[in-house]
Formats: C-alpha cells, structure tokens, sequence
C-alpha cells in the first residue's frame, strides 16, 4: 500500500485507508440533471428525514428556487436555470423512452426559454478538504466511504466551511456547529437508500456503489450523445481529477458554473506539504532576520 | 463575445471577464470567521512570536530591560489571541476538542497545540522576568519561546491558505513570508515604543528589514494571484492594504532614521509598524472574504487552469 495517506490523486479505497478493516462497497449518488424535472421531492424528504430545521420562507426571485443553495439546512438543493435558447443549437431535446429517437425539432423562435433543473448535494469527495482540516476529528470517513460530521464533537470553529471547494457545508447561526449531508448514514447501516433517493420520482438521483453508477452514467451520457444532446457530459466521476473523484457526481447539461459548481476544484491540501514547507523557511527567516538585527545593531555600536 | 482588447488605462492582466454563474451567487462559502477575532487572531500571534525571539535576542546580548518588556508584551498578545479565538468559537469549553487529536492535515489543530505550548512558555518567561523568581526556568522558557515563537507567527499563514478561498490559497506559497515579515514589522515596533531608545537598535534593524520584506513579498503574491490579485487591490482591502504599505514603510523610515536619537520619534515609528501589521492582516483577511463572496475569481481561474 504505497498510495496510502495521500492529500490529493487516485485513492481506490478511501474507507480502508481510513482504518475501516473490511469496509462494504464504497457507494455513492449519481445525480442525472436531464431527468430532473425540479419536484424537489429530495429537499422534502432530505429535511423530514434528517429533520433539519427550516430555512424561513424567503422568496430569492431566482426562477422556483427559495433555498438558493446547500447549507447547514440545506442538504440537498435544486437549482432552477432559465436560460434563453437560441434556437435550434444549444437546445436540448430529450427522450425520456430508451431507445427512442429525439423528437423532430418543433419550430421554435430564437429567444425561447428552456430550464435546467439539478439537484445538489455534499459530494463527498474522495480527498474532502472538509475532513483534512477539521481540527476535531469531527469529520469522518465512514465505511461506506462518505464524509459525515458528528455533531457532538464539532466545535463550531468553522474552519470546513471555506475549506470544501464545493461550498457545500456551513455552520448553523445561533450554533456555531456545522452541518451537512451525511448520505443518511443511518439509513446506510440499515441496509436502505438515502431518503433523497428514495423520495425521486424520476430517477434523477440514483443511489449504489459507486463503480457501479459510474458504468450506468457512461452509458447515460452515450445515449444522449447519440440523440444528439452533445453538451451531456460528467461533473465529477473521474478519480483523476482534484478531489480525487466525488461520491456524489453529476450528468449536467451546460457548464458547471452555470449550476453553481466550480469548473475545476482542488482540494486545498494537495499543496499542503509545500504550505509547511514555506511555512517552515519563513518560521527560520523570521529568526535570522531577527538575529541579523541583532548582529547590525551590535556593529553599529561598536563602531561608534 | 467580444474580442477587443482594452489598450488604454490600466493593463488588463487577462482577458475581460466573461462566465455564467449561477444568479451571480458565490460558488464557495466564505468564512464565517468575525474578522476582529480572526484577522486579529493572525496579528496578535505574530506579534506575540517574533515578540518573543527579540525578547530573547535581548536577553542574550545584554539589553534586559527590552527583554523584560517584550515578553510582557507577548504574554499579553498571546493571552488577547487565545481569547480572540475562543470568542470566535462561542464558548470556552469548545477549545478543549481543538486538542481531541493532533493532525498534520489541520493547520487549525496544529496551531492549537503550537498556541497550547507557547502560550505557558511565554508565560513563565514573562513571569520570571517581571519577579525575578527562577530565572534558569526563565531562561529555559525563553529560550522555548522563542523557538515556537516563529512557528506561531507563519502557521496562521497556511490556516488562511489551506482553504479554497481563492485570495488567500493562490497566495499559499508567499503568505506565510508575507504573515512573519509583517510580525516582525509588529514586534519590531512593539519593541520600539517599550524599551529604552538606547536599547532599541536591533528593533530599528529588524523594521527596517521587515518593511522592505513585506513590500517584496506583497508584490510577489500580488504577480502570482494574477486576476484574483483584484481581491487585494480594490475595495476595503485595497484600502487596508495601501493604508498597510504607508504605515509599515513610514513607520521603518521614521524608526531607522529617528527611532535612535528621538524617544517621540520611536514612538511614532513603532505605533506606525503596529497600525500597519494590523491593516496587513485586516487586509489580506478582508481580501479573502472578497474572493469567496465573488464567484468570477473560483471559476475564471479554474477554468484558466491556474
């Protein structure tokens, strides 16, 4: 096991590498945004489920979107694009029946609205900055390989929450003590899928192990590819990538940004070692420069 | 898209912004840190550390009285940064699970037992000092102190940059020189109203060096930020941090040329180089907040491969 303990890169078996023994299959959310047809049924039932207190009822003005995105009572968070198409390309035509060929484009004027609608959630990456810089040992990695916090010993220094380059956990006001999506852990010991999952009417949000979803998005991805949907691609399956892969990865339509989600995050602790590093020499530059003082002043006054 | 470029004024560093985003919300989620607590964390640190190994440089080359007054100065900057944080945290008990584990990947754990030993280290240094009593365990925790005192001073640098903030993590590599050089312009000036001008060479050295290191260092991070660089230029931490460059370069000036004849000039001198460490760290930590709040400086440089 010479991968073990790595900050950043490929890391096959995070659940392992983090003391579990004999750890289950690592298991995951893949998120498909082109069948989401924005119920929110997964906000519902992430709330009931984990009953997280409400957020108040504020209306943002953003399309159907009132939670505006994840936070500590926000687990899970549907987003609502209304983008203005220009017809015909960029439009996206999708066939909910396998096999079938999209639909002749109606006529459409340029202008016409379409909307994306996705569904976020806590990625729980391989390598999660969140977990890295928790001073507590708050943030763990489970069995299943997800991220949880436990809610008793988080301190509330909220140190996680600029950490996580996906701006997913945050601290709850007149608490301190920050919270996030925990893949419904305790459901996961039960032998159940999470309540989002569970609660999805379409499938947009798919639960299992994780190499398992990957294979199902690929083909996912080639069908739409091939009913002409070429934007269609994957946010965050590949364990190459900054994080190391995420646990819960996504089918988008349109950049990631468009979405809310960094084109390329990195966990922050890749440049770690090089961080106390320079820390170290600057720690030393510190002292010499203070000795070096100390040797002028001493010239000086002999010089006198 | 436009493909003109804008020739006059200022230089576009990169090609003018252009990026969807989700109804312009920030991407990542600021620190919710209070930038007294924290920012003021950062600065009393520093001054604390380099405060306690120009105590000690005191001690050794015969100038007591400086000594004495820099590790009361550190024990008290030390004592106001533990309850900075503690204050941030909410409530007293919360710091005892900063020390549940010890964790290299946490520089917030590893500050806190860095804070854990100095902290009693400056402590009975400052003790002995001011009653005289046990002077070789003095000596000892000096000697500590000094020695941790650094540390203290450039860990809070990498608690900023190991972060996805993008201002303070595009700066990972020059923060840390930027954090002890502005804790030496502190202490340096800290030590420049407290000890005798006839003592006080080695601090007006010391400023000296420190502001010519910060205005380096400062434009080094600012080259290698490149368009996220705008989180220190503009708004409140373009402010903080113009007002910072003035205070600390002032401050050595009127330190190196006057600080040695003049006891109000060290005075003036030495209040400068606190009141600039102080705009550094509110600065950088005001730049940080802006880069998290404003999506365009996560997504352009990811998608520049920056």
């Amino acid at each position: 096991m010479t991968d073990r303990h790595l900050l950043s890169g490929p890391e096959p078996d995070p659940a392992r590498d983090a003391g579990h023994p004999d750890p289950p299959e690592r298991v995951g959310f893949f998120t498909d945004t082109s069948v989401c047809i924005g119920c929110k049924a997964c906000e519902v039932a992430c709330k009931e489920w984990n009953a997280i207190p409400e957020d108040g009822m504020p209306l943002s003005g953003m399309s159907y979107d009132n939670t505006q995105g994840l936070g500590a009572s926000t687990w899970r968070h549907v987003a609502f694009i209304e983008q203005k198409v220009p017809a015909p390309e960029g439009r996206t035509e999708l066939s909910l029946i396998e096999g079938a060929p999209a639909a002749p484009e109606p006529p459409q004027a340029p202008g016409d609205m379409r909307w994306l609608m996705s569904s976020d959630v806590c990625k729980h990456c391989t390598h999660a900055a969140c977990l890295d810089v928790c001073p507590t040992g708050s943030l763990f990695r489970t069995e299943f390989g997800t991220v949880v916090v436990q809610e008793d010993i988080c301190n509330g220094c909220g140190y996680c929450v600029p950490a996580c380059p996906y701006g997913v956990i945050e601290q709850r006001p007149h608490d301190g003590r920050a919270f996030k999506c925990t893949m419904c852990y305790d459901r996961l010991g039960a032998g159940q899928e999470p309540a989002c999952a569970k609660a999805c009417p379409t499938q947009s949000i798919q639960f299992g192990p994780l190499d398992e979803l990957r294979e199902r998005a690929t083909l996912r991805v080639d069908q739409l590819h091939e009913q002409g949907v070429e934007r269609a691609h994957l946010y965050g399956h590949d364990p190459q990538d900054g994080v190391g892969g995420d646990g819960a990865f996504f089918l988008l339509l349109d950049q990631p940004e468009v979405y809310g989600l960094p084109p390329d995050p990195v966990v922050t602790t890749r440049d770690l070692p090089a961080m106390w590093r320079h820390a170290g020499t600057a720690a030393l530059s510190l002292a010499g420069s203070i000795a070096l003082a100390f040797a002028l002043a001493g010239r000086t006054k002999e010089a006198r | 898209m436009s493909r003109t470029r804008q020739r006059r004024g200022e230089q576009l560093m990169v090609p003018r912004a252009e990026f969807e985003s989700y109804y312009g919300r920030p991407i990542i989620h600021a620190p919710s840190w209070a930038a007294r607590d924290i920012a003021g964390y950062f600065f009393l640190g520093g001054l604390a550390g380099a405060g306690s190994v120009l105590a000690a440089g005191a001690q050794l080359t015969g100038r007591p009285r400086t000594a004495t007054a820099m590790k009361v100065s550190s024990l008290a900057a030390v004592s106001l940064s533990a309850a900075a944080l503690i204050h941030d945290l909410g409530r007293p008990g919360r710091f005892a699970n900063m020390l549940r584990v010890f964790k290299p990947t946490s520089p917030m754990s590893m500050g806190s037992w860095l804070l854990s030993a100095y902290g009693p280290a400056a402590g009975a240094a400052a003790l002995s000092a001011v009653t005289g009593r046990m002077p070789r365990a003095g000596a000892t925790a000096t000697v500590g102190a000094a020695l941790l005192g650094p540390a203290l001073a450039s860990y809070t640098a990498v608690l900023a940059a190991d972060t996805a903030v993008p201002a303070w993590h595009g700066a990972h590599r020059e923060l840390p020189y930027l954090f002890t050089a502005s804790a030496t312009a502190a202490a340096s000036g800290m030590a420049l109203i407290v000890a005798p001008t006839r003592e006080s060479g080695p601090a007006r050295c010391a400023a000296v060096l420190a502001a010519a290191a910060e205005s380096v260092v400062t434009e080094a991070a600012e080259r290698r930020l490149g368009l996220v660089a705008e989180t220190w230029r503009e708004g409140r931490a373009g402010t903080l941090m113009r007002t910072a460059r003035a205070l600390t370069l002032a401050g050595a000036a009127t330190a190196a040329l006057a600080g040695g004849r003049s006891r109000p000039a060290a005075l003036v001198g030495g209040l400068a180089l606190l009141a600039g460490s102080v705009c550094t760290r509110f600065g950088v930590f005001a730049a940080g907040i802006a880069s998290a709040e404003d999506p365009k400086y996560t997504v352009l440089p990811q998608r520049n491969g920056v």
